[in-house]
């Protein structure tokens, strides 16, 4: 009863977690409110928002680790209210600071995860032994965990999902805390596990990252999503357009010229000989060509790349209350 | 709305995982260790002193358990002040210490409920406290044989089941105490403190304590003051306060099932009658079931102490 197929549920890119109208109450603050949306399989979507924002209790209303208030959220087709083990079978999951058994080495703790999975002993040892091959902790699989590193953990985070062959892996914060190698490393093993077709949702608060992996984002604001989509698309809707070209040039009439160049929406003089352009695409080879044809001297020409920091920026800045919880009455 | 699935799935990992960590914990030898000496101090005691006076007594084994010589209390006494420690030992931080890891979140992202995880882990405390029981019985058993030189009877070995049974569920109810405080207090520190002042309270203080509400409760009458006697109300009112606290509970219970000539129970009425019930030895079956309020009570205190954590856990945040 509890495996029903769903066929939205299994078919490449069909939607394997939907959310509708989630909401999740504390006492009278919303950490949650009436959110929903969909993640497609095999993508990689991020939850992102300033602490605070309700991104893990998100999270824990799709394993069923904390009660739903009101609306409901399907996790390959299971209700996670009423079907938690089936869900949790099926989802990886990589708590915020992930913690592990100090005493006991990473194989021992991934032993007992494994076996609280079910897989017979042969199963585990096998799968064990890949995982941390993948994630690179093969020299340290006997080692007792207490003298990992941050970034070790995490990893060994990544390998329980591994091992359980997850098809949904929910990563939360997960480079948070990490140095920037540690951080390059571990998005790779994310993309890693993407090519192989599992579904990525994670969160995060470091949005540069966020953007370098995610197909697509979901903005959080005070337990709404303000936003939602590929991070093109939220710079057009958001910044007006999707990149920002400077130009310093010398000359006369440089400012009128530049207006005239198809895609340009806005020319700002921001200096008496600087320029900045909002356009949907990448213009810098008109703009220098326009430049040349008013005979002037062009000093320098840079290119913003649509940027999650500054959609943040402007998504955030609009409501000076925003990044806290909205308190009903 | 019915959840789907067995709470029990996980449950034998679990209890497996804990049972070891349990018995190779640095904690636990030490209390082991504890008990272990007192007891064996407590034995010599009872083995010197029975070997002095060398009267027939058909209960020579369940002596070693009862007899106390001074200084040292007995056996069993000994055992109603040290249970108590070792359970709260192995229960104070069992479930915030899994939340101050941060393995809390993940185990429970496993396909199990938190029934399986609770559960596991008190059924594995259970039962390194069963086996350290079932230890000190042998070795009271063994001294019995190598220092009394008499074989122990059917009835005596009996009796002494039924003390290991009871001795189980009075940790038991410790275990659930110490459980339920260590979901209550995000620190083991202050879980730890709070039972053993509850230990020390209802072990210390209580028996002290216990007479003095009863006598306001009930005042004494001058009537009986007169004859130096104990007024019976107050009396009574002092038994059933002294019966809140389940070392009372087990101390009593252990005076029926290791004294065979124990016709009542209660500190008034053993007075009143001592000296005309000795020598007539009940049948175990009549000891237990003059014991066995005192047994239910115990089993009682387990499972409500046990219930009240399960709630309390099972709405409890995961997140650290
Ligand atoms: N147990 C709780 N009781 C009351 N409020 C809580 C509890 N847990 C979280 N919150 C509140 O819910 C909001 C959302 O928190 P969270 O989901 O952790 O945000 P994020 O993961 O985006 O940083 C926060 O304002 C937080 O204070
Ligand atoms: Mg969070």
């Amino acid at each position: 009863m509890s495996e029903q197929p769903n066929e939205g549920a299994t078919a490449p890119g069909g939607v394997v977690i939907a959310a509708d109208g989630l909401t999740k109450r504390y006492g009278k603050a919303y950490a949650v409110d009436n959110i929903s949306f969909g993640i497609r399989r095999g993508e990689v979507f991020g939850l992102l928002g300033p602490n605070g924002a309700g991104k893990t209790t998100t999270i824990l209303m799709m394993l069923g680790l904390t009660e739903i208030s009101s609306g409901k959220v399907s996790v390959l087709g299971h209700d996670p209210a009423r079907q938690p083990l089936a869900v949790k079978a099926r989802v990886g999951y990589l708590p915020d600071s992930v913690g592990f058994y100090d005493q006991m080495t990473a194989v021992e703790n991934l032993a007992y995860t494994a076996k609280l999975m079910g897989l017979d002993l042969a199963e585990r040892t096998r799968r064990i032994a890949d995982a941390l091959l993948r994630v690179r902790l093969d020299d340290v699989a006997h080692k007792r965990v207490a003298t990992f590193s941050r970034g070790m953990r995490q990893r060994l985070g990544l390998a329980e999902i591994i091992v359980k062959k997850a098809e949904i892996a929910i990563l939360d914060e997960p480079t948070s805390g990490l140095d920037p190698q540690a951080t390059l490393e571990f998005l790779d093993l994310i993309r890693e596990l993407k090519a192989e077709g599992t579904t990525v949702l994670l969160s995060s608060h470091l949005l540069d990252q966020v953007q370098r992996i995610c197909d697509r984002v979901a903005l959080f604001k005070a337990g709404h999503i303000a936003m939602m989509g590929t991070v093109a698309e939220l710079s057009v809707g958001v910044l007006g357009a999707g990149f920002v070209v400077e130009v310093e040039a010398q000359g006369t009439g440089i400012a009128r010229r530049l207006a005239t160049i198809p895609g340009v929406t806005k020319v700002e003089t921001v200096a008496p000989e600087r320029f900045r352009m909002t356009a949907e695409r990448d213009v810098r080879p008109d703009a220098a060509s326009a430049v040349v044809a008013v005979n002037g001297a062009l000093l320098k020409l840079s290119v913003h790349e649509p940027s999650l920091e500054a959609i943040y920026a402007r998504t955030f800045q609009t409501d000076p209350a925003g990044g806290g919880v909205r308190h009903a009455a | 709305m019915r959840r789907e699935g067995s709470p029990f799935q996980g449950l034998g990992t679990v209890f497996v995982k804990e049972l070891s960590d349990n018995i190779s914990s640095v904690r636990m030898l030490v209390l082991e260790l504890l008990i272990l000496l007192t007891a064996l101090a407590a034995l010599y005691g009872a083995i010197d002193s029975l070997r002095q006076n060398t009267a027939e007594d058909p209960f020579l084994l369940l002596r070693l358990f009862t007899l106390a010589r001074d200084p040292l209390p007995s056996f069993v006494a000994i055992l109603g002040f040290l249970i108590p420690l070792m359970a709260i030992g192995l229960g104070f931080d069992a479930v915030n210490s899994e939340h101050n890891r941060r393995t809390l979140s993940r185990i429970l992202a496993q396909p199990i409920y938190r029934d399986a995880l609770l559960m596991g882990k008190f059924l594995a405390a259970l039962a390194t406290l069963a086996v350290n029981l079932a230890a000190l019985w042998l070795m009271v058993i063994g001294l019995g044989l190598i220092f009394l030189g008499v074989p122990p009877g059917t009835e005596e070995i009996a009796r002494s089941l039924v003390f290991l049974v009871v001795a189980i569920f009075y940790a038991g109810v410790w275990l659930a105490l110490a459980m339920l405080l260590s979901i209550v207090f995000r620190s083991p520190a202050t879980a730890a403190l709070v039972a053993l002042g509850v230990w020390l309270f209802l072990t210390v203080l209580w028996p002290m304590l216990a007479p003095a509400f009863a006598q306001v409760i009930a005042p004494p009458d001058p009537r009986y003051t007169a004859l130096g006697l104990d007024t019976p109300d107050t009396g009574l009112w002092s038994l059933f306060l002294m019966r809140v606290s389940p070392n009372e509970l087990f101390i009593e219970a252990m005076q029926a099932v290791l004294s065979p000539t124990t016709r009542t129970l209660g500190a008034v009425f053993l007075e009143q009658l001592r000296g005309a019930v000795m020598g007539a030895p009940l049948p175990l079956a009549e000891s237990v079931m003059i014991a066995w309020p005192q047994m239910v009570g115990l089993i009682a205190g387990t499972i409500v102490l046990f219930v009240a954590g399960y709630v309390l856990f099972q709405r409890q945040e995961v997140r650290a």
